[in-house]
């Protein structure tokens, strides 16, 4: 197995200045894909996983500033690229789903139209090929009747069938990755499902790596072989599935695991966890935890200084805290 | 049956005409079809399906906001149709999905909680203040807030507001349609323990809508299942998701993500696509997607027959009388 | 991108709406420009008959034409700072007093448009269906009719007078209030906050006025000074056309008119009343583009 990473991130920022001083929604934030695995960036609202997805396709807005110590795509520097050169990565070795398939196609040109121009934007390719590919590929993510599809107006599919078609859009080029943020919110929970299925068949076939950026837990669990949790700005916790989801160590993280109701394990009716209080400000600098207002375990050491990962229950498991791990596994496996 | 249902939806359709398009013929869509549904006071009755199968067309019937085409609505015995409209608002209060335009900009917390109070005329606008403050307080909302506006507010608190105006005057009856699916997971679970509480101080009944099963397992009491306007299957929650009888709810629990990492992704064997409202398969609508259909399903329509385990479910496979020849 | 709002919005408790409103206020340069150069003209025609220094009717025949004083010719005098017309009558307090004219045409007729063109847009929006089809039909009407033609029509028949051009203008420029209040009303209509009032028990009357209204308040304020600007530019091709104010009252459009034919030898008496019109017009818009600005979504 080919251990290598396809992209590597180390310290990556984003700054933006607003009115009353410049916010932080990404601080150094680090993570690699390998190819043919996914990683998830998982959170809440405003916890900056969207704005590190941008940053890494350098679409941010324009007032925002990235910086980043190291941002690699299969070995090659992005950090130095030209405006021109990364739009030339974009949409071919890294290319990106949207939410929302009706606003990211568009209304004006068939799906014919827009997958072959996705493929001959970057590649010197005829429209019959990339028309042939592009039948190809809809018949991949299971479209029927994929030569009569071309000629069809993103108005004529359900959100579904959209969805699809943005998916084999990103795949029109053979991207090296694969961003995918919030795929599958917009959807019924059958055609998650039958989408998420897809996804992760199509990402083993093609072997490229995917970064999935979401708030649902179950969708990470079912679907990711890593999963990085962000808070205010920040990764608090990285590891396996299983070991977030087994051995949570960052309070956060098992705070938002309570908060779930788990059919079988949480008893019907009964009060569920929360997390009292609210996301702190990132607009200037916050010294300690940012989870420290929040945390049922804090004390005067979170917040006098930055906070080091540690090392967690396994291998590559690490966490953003001071505390120690957690005896025992907090969430048991469910009784057979 | 018994006693009298807090509500009850007998037969109801709701139908609306969709323009085809200019110099096209008009076409009916029909949203709800021939729905029952009773509620007992104190239930939690939770309606599940995918978006587009009426539950939000229901749920504006049983608020009188939008009147059947066919089928009567009884509030405590009495048709809906004839009860004035203060006395609906009194009885039944919405709360929305998206705290974000369920409330007005453009008014103060204290002047949306109050609102009801004002609308019904109450007789004590001396005591308005301080109920609404009560009310604020019981929601978890601080009094600080009173002069505050929804834009300063964070979509938890702005749901509390929502809620506290939805119950400042009282209702038996809250119909919520997706309270919590607007809200950051740290905040639902929040959402979710004040609906319990407020359910068992205020003994209220609930009608909720989601498309969060896992929710909606841990709340309701009874939960419906609506595809294209019908109600499909209906049974206490227990034996709905223990051991669903229509192939379609199976499905659908089938396709809830519990996050459980040594399970993948469910197969959940439905077709790609929901079917256009505007053209129902005739038959069993759901006959197109199902995994076990029959070939009398594209012919007749099921009929609601008792469940086995409890509850009513509209399948050929449970009706003994229309399908021996079942092939498990 | 857009993935960037909701980051901006969550650092907790942002500052209250008013004092929001206030910063956005004092923060644009255009809103601030626009309002002075407005409170200015405004005062200046209210206090006409103070601040004028000769009467604007006052026909001094041997002192006709003098240049204002900025010019090098022999006759200009401080006595009339902007100089006189043809008739000898002193121009800066012509202007003065037409600032007068060009206001309460622009003001009234916008008024008058925008009762019509507010009520049959809400109604529009609100209740869709039938009344929107009338609605549109009525707005397409209006829009198919050339609004200087109409006008030359309706004073040739009745005749001219201040009055005449308000109610003209006022009956003829309603159109863009009824499409942008239609949409907008189309827009807050459908927004949970109504359905909630509804389910309250709130009559159609009480949800328009109070739920309604008040969200729709800015696209009114900022379609009525456009308007208002419409109908001053309006009033003033009018009275150029000898269609509008009637001589000898002082509209700025009618001094213009009544100094084409000398626009090649003194043509600052084409300039002074064009500028104050310019200034006017130019006032009311970056008043409304201001009010526009400070008013979109996210400041309340």
């Amino acid at each position: 197995m080919a251990a290598a990473p396809i992209l590597e991130v180390e310290s990556l920022n984003v700054a933006i200045p607003v009115p009353a001083g410049t916010l932080h929604p990404v601080q150094e934030v680090g993570f690699r894909v390998t190819r043919g695995h996914t990683l998830a960036i998982v959170g809440e609202s405003g916890c900056g996983k969207s704005l590190t997805s941008l940053a890494l396709m350098n679409l941010l807005p324009p007032r925002a500033a990235r910086t980043a110590g190291r941002l690699a795509l299969d070995g090659q520097d992005l950090l130095g690229l030209s405006e021109r050169e990364m739009a030339d990565i974009r949409g071919n070795r890294m290319s990106m789903i949207f939410q929302e398939p009706m606003t990211s196609l568009n209304p004006a040109y068939t799906v014919g139209d827009q997958l072959v121009e996705a493929e001959r934007r970057h590649r010197r390719t005829s429209v019959t090929a990339a028309r042939d590919r592009a039948v190809w590929l809809l018949e991949k993510v299971g479209m029927t009747g994929a030569g009569e599809r071309l000629r069809q107006y993103p108005h004529q599919l359900s959100g579904g069938l959209r969805q699809r078609v943005m998916i084999a859009m990103a795949l029109m080029c053979d991207p090296d990755l694969i961003i995918a943020d919030e795929p599958t919110t917009a959807l019924d929970v059958t055609i998650q499902a039958q989408i998420l299925h897809l996804l992760a068949d199509l990402q083993r076939e093609f072997e490229t790596g995917l970064i999935l950026i979401t708030h649902d837990l179950g969708v990470v669990a079912r679907l990711c072989d890593r999963v990085a949790v962000m808070y205010a700005g920040q990764i608090v916790e990285e590891g396996t599935a299983r070991q977030i989801f087994r051995t949570p160590a960052h309070p956060y993280t098992r705070g938002l695991l309570d908060c779930i109701p788990i059919p079988g394990k949480t008893r019907r009716g009964a009060h569920l966890g929360t997390i009292p209080g609210i996301v702190p400000s990132l607009v200037g600098s916050m010294p300690g935890c940012h989870f420290a207002d929040r945390c049922p375990h804090a004390s005067g050491a979170c917040r006098s200084g930055p906070i080091a990962f540690r090392d967690g229950a396994g291998p590559g498991h690490r966490y953003r805290c001071v505390l120690s791990l957690p005896s025992g596994p907090a969430r048991p496996d469910p009784a057979p | 049956m018994s006693g009298a249902a807090l509500i009850e939806a007998r037969e109801v359709s709701c139908t609306f005409t969709v323009s085809g398009g200019f110099m096209k013929e008009k076409r009916r869509l029909q949203a709800v079809s021939r729905v029952s549904l009773r509620i007992e006071p104190g239930e939690v009755m939770a309606l599940v399906g995918e978006s587009g199968c009426g539950k939000t067309t229901l749920a504006k019937m049983m608020m009188g906001l939008i009147a059947p085409s066919e089928g009567t609505i009884e509030i405590g015995g009495r048709p809906l149709a004839s009860l004035p409209r203060m006395e609906i608002a009194r009885s039944v209060q919405p709360i929305f999905q998206d705290p974000y335009s369920s409330l007005n900009p453009r008014r103060s917390v204290g002047s949306i909680v109050t609102q009801p109070l004002r609308v019904q005329k109450d007789p004590d606008p001396e005591t308005w203040r301080r109920r609404a403050e009560e009310m604020m307080e019981f929601v978890g909302l601080p009094q600080r807030l009173f002069n505050h506006y929804p834009g300063q507010l964070s979509g938890g608190q702005r749901q509390r507001v929502a809620i506290a105006r939805a119950l400042v005057n009282r209702p038996r009856m809250v119909i919520c349609d997706e309270p919590t699916s607007a809200l950051d997971v740290s905040v639902q679970s929040q959402i979710l323990n004040l609906m319990q509480d407020l359910r068992s101080e205020l003994g209220l009944t609930y009608l909720l809508i989601s498309h969060n099963l896992a929710a909606v397992e841990h709340m309701a009491s009874r939960v419906a299942v609506m595809y294209l306007g019908r109600i499909v299957e209906e049974a206490k929650t227990g034996r709905l998701f223990d051991s669903p009888c229509h192939p379609y709810s199976e499905a659908l629990l089938g396709s809830v993500l519990t996050p459980d990492p040594t399970l993948g992704i469910p197969d959940t064997q439905l077709g790609t696509s929901y079917p256009n409202p505007l053209d129902v398969p005739p038959g069993c609508s759901f006959h197109p997607r199902c995994a076990k259909a029959m070939p009398g399903c594209s012919v007749r329509a099921p009929r609601r027959v008792p469940a086995p385990g409890g509850g009513a479910v509209a399948c050929h496979l449970h009706d003994e009388g229309a399908a021996l020849d079942t092939v498990s | 991108m857009e993935k960037a709002a909701p980051m901006v919005s969550l650092p907790a408790p942002e500052p209250s709406p008013a004092a929001l409103l206030r910063r956005r206020i004092f923060g644009h340069a255009g809103l601030l420009i626009g309002s002075a150069v407005l409170i200015a003209i405004i005062l200046t025609a209210l206090l006409a008959p103070w601040i004028a220094p000769h009467d604007p009717y006052d026909q001094v025949l041997d002192r006709k034409l003098i240049p204002p004083v900025w010019s090098d010719g022999g006759k200009a005098t401080w006595v009339h700072p902007l100089g006189t017309d043809h008739f000898g009558r002193d121009y800066l307090s012509r202007l003065i007093w037409g600032a007068r004219i060009s206001l309460v045409i622009g003001f009234s007729a916008m008024l008058i448009s925008g009762v019509i063109g507010t009520v049959l847009g809400v109604l529009a929006g609100f209740f869709g269906g039938r009344v929107d089809m009338v609605a549109n039909f009525l707005i397409t009407t209006r829009l198919s009719m050339p609004v200087v033609l109409v006008a030359i029509a309706v004073v040739s028949l009745v005749g001219s007078s201040l009055t005449v051009v308000i109610w003209v203008l006022g009956l003829l420029i309603w159109d863009r209030f009824a499409v942008v209040m239609r949409s907008a009303t189309m827009q807050v209509r459908n927004l949970d906050f109504v359905a909630a009032a509804q389910a309250l028990g709130c009559s159609k009357s009480r949800i328009v006025f109070s739920e309604i209204l008040p969200n729709i308040a800015n696209h009114l304020i900022v379609v009525a000074t456009v308007e208002m600007a419409h109908a001053i530019l309006l009033e003033a091709a009018l009275s150029f056309l000898g269609l509008g104010v009637q001589p000898p009252e002082p509209s700025w459009g009618l001094m213009i008119s009544e100094a084409k034919g000398l626009m090649f030898f003194d043509g600052w008496l084409i300039a002074i009343p064009g500028t104050a019109l310019f200034a006017l017009v130019l006032s009311i818009n970056l008043l409304g583009d201001g009010v526009r600005d400070v008013t979109a979504p996210g400041g309340v």
